[in-house]
C-alpha cells in the first residue's frame, strides 16, 4: 500500500481520540464499566488462589507460576479486546452497511474496522492482571535477567497478537455465511480460560491441539518453561513470534473473505 | 468515461417459510434461491454527464452503484472507470470517486461535523491548503457555516445530507454517485440539494450518477436517464425520451380499445379515458408509473 506506515498510525490515533471523545460522554458508564470487568477480573484470581489453599501445586506447577501465566494470559486477552472489540462486533458493521462505506475509502479495512472501538473499559482486567503479575513476580523463585523481561513483554504482544488474529478469524466468518462465528468463540473464550493454566496439566493431546490448530503453546507454555528455568533451551523464548505466521494465516482468510463479500441490500 | 459492458449479478438467497417448524428444519436443509439482481447491463457514460438511473425497487440501481464503486465484484462482464477496474484497483480507484448513500450516514454520530470532515481529510490524506479551500467552497455553497460544530446526531435530515454530500466531496471526486440523496427531505432542501449539484457540475464539471424514486429530481439534473428494470437496460435517452415512450405505448393501446369499442356504445368510458391520459402526462410520476407496468417490471 502506498500510504505510509505512519499515515496508518495517525489515522488509528483519530479513530481513537474521537472514540475517547465520544465515550467521555458518558462518563458514569465509563467507570461502572471499569469497575465491574475489574472485579470479574478479579474473581478469576480468586479463583486461582482459593484453588491452591487446598493444593500446593497443579501439575508441576507452584502458585506463582501459575499466576504468571494467568496474568500473561489475561493481560493478552484484554489488551487484544481494548483493540479489536471492532472485529467482535464485525456482523453489525456488516449489517449496518458500514463495511460498504469502509470500502469506499482508500484504506485498509482492518485498520478502519478496529478503528470503530477501543474499550478503554478493558482497563479493568489489565489492572487486575498488572497487580498478578507483580505478585507472580515477586513471590517466584525466577531470577529475573534483562533476557527474561523482554521474553515476558513478548509473551504478552504475542499472547495479544494471537487473540487479534483470533478475533479477525472469527469476523472473516461473517463473509461466508450470515451467522457469526460462534465457534470462535469457543476458541478464543475458551483459549482464555484453560490459558490461565500451562497447557501441559491438560495432557499431551490437548497440547498437541493448542500447539497445531490455535498455537497459544507459542506464547504460554514453551516460553514460560525458559522464563521459569525448566529448560536450557533458549530457541522457545523466540516462539511467540511464531504467533506471526498465524496472524498471516488469518490475514489471508480475510483477504479471501472480503473478496467474497456480498454487500447487504441498500 | 464509465464503460459497463454485459455485466450480470447474481445473488444466492435463503429460502424458507415462516415459523419455527421451518427454522428448524432449515437448520439441516438449506433452499437456496438465485436471484438475478443485473442481467447484461451495459452503457456508456462521458466526462462531465449528468445521468438518472431509474428503476422500481429491487431493479438494480444499488447493485450497480455497488460494481461501479467497486464495493462488489460482478460475476460476468466487464466494466471500467477511467480505464480502472473498481473492484481490482479498488484503492486507486475510490480516491477518485465520491458516494453518497441518502439511506446510510458516513458522518460519527457523536462528534462534530468538522471533527468527522478532519477524520475525512486524513482518511484520504488530503493536503491541508486543497482541503481548506474545498471545504470553504462547499462551506459557501451548502451554507454550512451554522451546522459545522454541531454534533451529527443533532443535524436535522436536511442539514445531515447536506453534510453527507460535502463529506463525498472533500477529495475532490470527479465523479460522483448518488444513492438516493433527496430521500425524505423538505422541498428547500431537496431544492438546495438540486442546485449544488448542479452547480458542482458545471463549476469542476463532475460526472454525476443519480438514482432517485423521485422524478424531480431527474427532472431538475439530469440531462439524460437511463431506466433499469429487472436487471436489464430497457431505455437510454432523454426525459423527453421516455414521454414519447409512454404516449407511443398509450397510443397503440388506445387504438386497440377504440378497435374493440368500434361500435361506440360507451362513449362516456372512453371519453374519461383519453382525459385521464391527457392529465397523466402532466405528471412525472404517473408518467412512470405507467411506463413501469406497461413495461410490466415491477
Amino acid at each position: 500500500m502506498k500510504m505510509g506506515l505512519k499515515s496508518n498510525i495517525r489515522l488509528y490515533g483519530m479513530y481513537i481520540s474521537v472514540i475517547l471523545r465520544s465515550t467521555m460522554q458518558y462518563k458514569l458508564s465509563f467507570f461502572l464499566m471499569v469497575t465491574g470487568r475489574f472485579i470479574l477480573a478479579f474473581n478469576g484470581f480468586l479463583a486461582i488462589f482459593f484453588l491452591f489453599s487446598g493444593f500446593t501445586r497443579i501439575g508441576s506447577y507452584s502458585f506463582e507460576e501459575v499466576l504468571l501465566c494467568f496474568s500473561v494470559i489475561q493481560m493478552s486477552f484484554a489488551l487484544a479486546e481494548c483493540i479489536g472489540s471492532g472485529m467482535k462486533v464485525f456482523t453489525g458493521i456488516v449489517r449496518r452497511g458500514e463495511f460498504d462505506r469502509m470500502l469506499l475509502r482508500p484504506r485498509s479495512p482492518i485498520l478502519q474496522v478496529l478503528g470503530t472501538r477501543f474499550e478503554l473499559g478493558r482497563l479493568g482486567p489489565m489492572i487486575t492482571a498488572g497487580i498478578t503479575l507483580l505478585i507472580g513476580i515477586q513471590k517466584g523463585q525466577i531470577v529475573w535477567t534483562a533476557v527474561k523481561i523482554m521474553v515476558l513483554f513478548v509473551m504478552i504482544a504475542g499472547g495479544t497478537l494471537l487473540f487479534l488474529s483470533l478475533f479477525i478469524l472469527g469476523a472473516s466468518f461473517c463473509f461466508f455465511s450470515i451467522e457469526d462465528g460462534g465457534l470462535l468463540n469457543i476458541l478464543t473464550y475458551g483459549a482464555k480460560e484453560h490459558g490461565k493454566y500451562p497447557v501441559d496439566i491438560y495432557g499431551k493431546r490437548f497440547m498437541q491441539i493448542c500447539t497445531y490448530l490455535i498455537p497459544y503453546t507459542l506464547i504460554q507454555y514453551y516460553p514460560l518453561q525458559y522464563l521459569l528455568g525448566r529448560t536450557d533451551r533458549w530457541v522457545y523464548g523466540l516462539y511467540p513470534f511464531g504467533t506471526v505466521v498465524f496472524a498471516f494465516l488469518c490475514y489471508i482468510v480475510w483477504l479471501f473473505g472480503v473478496k467474497n463479500y456480498k454487500s447487504c441490500g441498500s | 468515461m464509465i464503460v459497463m459492458d454485459n455485466v450480470c449479478k447474481t445473488y444466492k438467497v435463503a429460502k424458507r417459510n415462516a415459523g419455527l417448524k421451518e427454522a428448524c428444519r432449515h437448520l439441516f436443509h438449506r433452499e437456496t434461491e438465485e436471484i438475478r439482481a443485473l442481467t447484461d447491463v451495459s452503457f456508456q457514460i462521458a466526462d462531465g454527464e449528468m445521468v438518472g438511473y431509474i428503476g422500481p425497487n429491487g431493479a438494480g440501481k444499488s447493485s450497480t452503484i455497488k460494481i461501479l464503486s467497486g464495493i462488489l465484484t460482478p460475476d460476468c462482464g466487464t466494466c471500467s472507470v477511467d480505464g480502472r477496474i473498481p473492484w481490482k484497483n479498488r484503492i486507486e480507484h475510490v480516491k477518485q470517486i465520491g458516494v453518497v448513500f441518502g439511506q446510510r450516514s458516513q458522518l460519527w454520530w457523536d462528534i462534530p461535523v468538522n471533527d468527522s470532515f478532519e477524520l475525512i481529510k486524513e482518511i484520504y490524506s488530503i493536503p491541508a491548503e486543497q482541503y481548506k479551500h474545498t471545504l470553504d467552497e462547499l462551506t459557501e455553497l451548502l451554507s454550512l457555516q451554522e451546522i459545522l460544530k454541531t454534533p451529527t446526531r443533532q443535524l436535522s435530515l436536511g442539514q445531515r445530507m447536506r453534510c453527507e454530500i460535502s463529506a463525498s466531496l472533500l477529495h475532490q471526486p470527479k465523479l460522483l454517485f448518488l444513492d438516493e440523496p433527496t430521500i425524505g427531505l423538505d422541498a428547500v432542501s431537496k431544492l438546495a440539494v438540486r442546485d449544488f449539484i448542479k452547480k458542482l457540475n458545471k463549476e469542476h464539471s463532475t460526472t454525476v450518477l443519480l438514482t432517485t424514486h423521485d422524478m424531480q429530481d431527474i427532472e431538475a439534473i439530469a440531462e439524460r436517464v437511463i431506466l433499469i428494470g429487472k436487471g436489464k437496460v430497457l431505455m437510454d435517452g432523454t426525459l423527453q425520451d421516455m414521454k414519447d415512450l409512454v404516449r407511443l405505448t398509450d397510443d397503440a393501446q388506445s387504438k386497440k380499445n377504440d378497435a374493440a369499442q368500434s361500435r361506440g356504445n360507451d362513449a362516456a368510458q372512453s371519453c374519461m379515458d383519453t382525459d385521464i391520459t391527457g392529465k397523466e402526462n402532466d405528471n412525472l410520476d404517473q408518467i412512470v408509473a405507467k411506463l413501469y407496468q406497461q413495461l410490466d417490471i415491477l
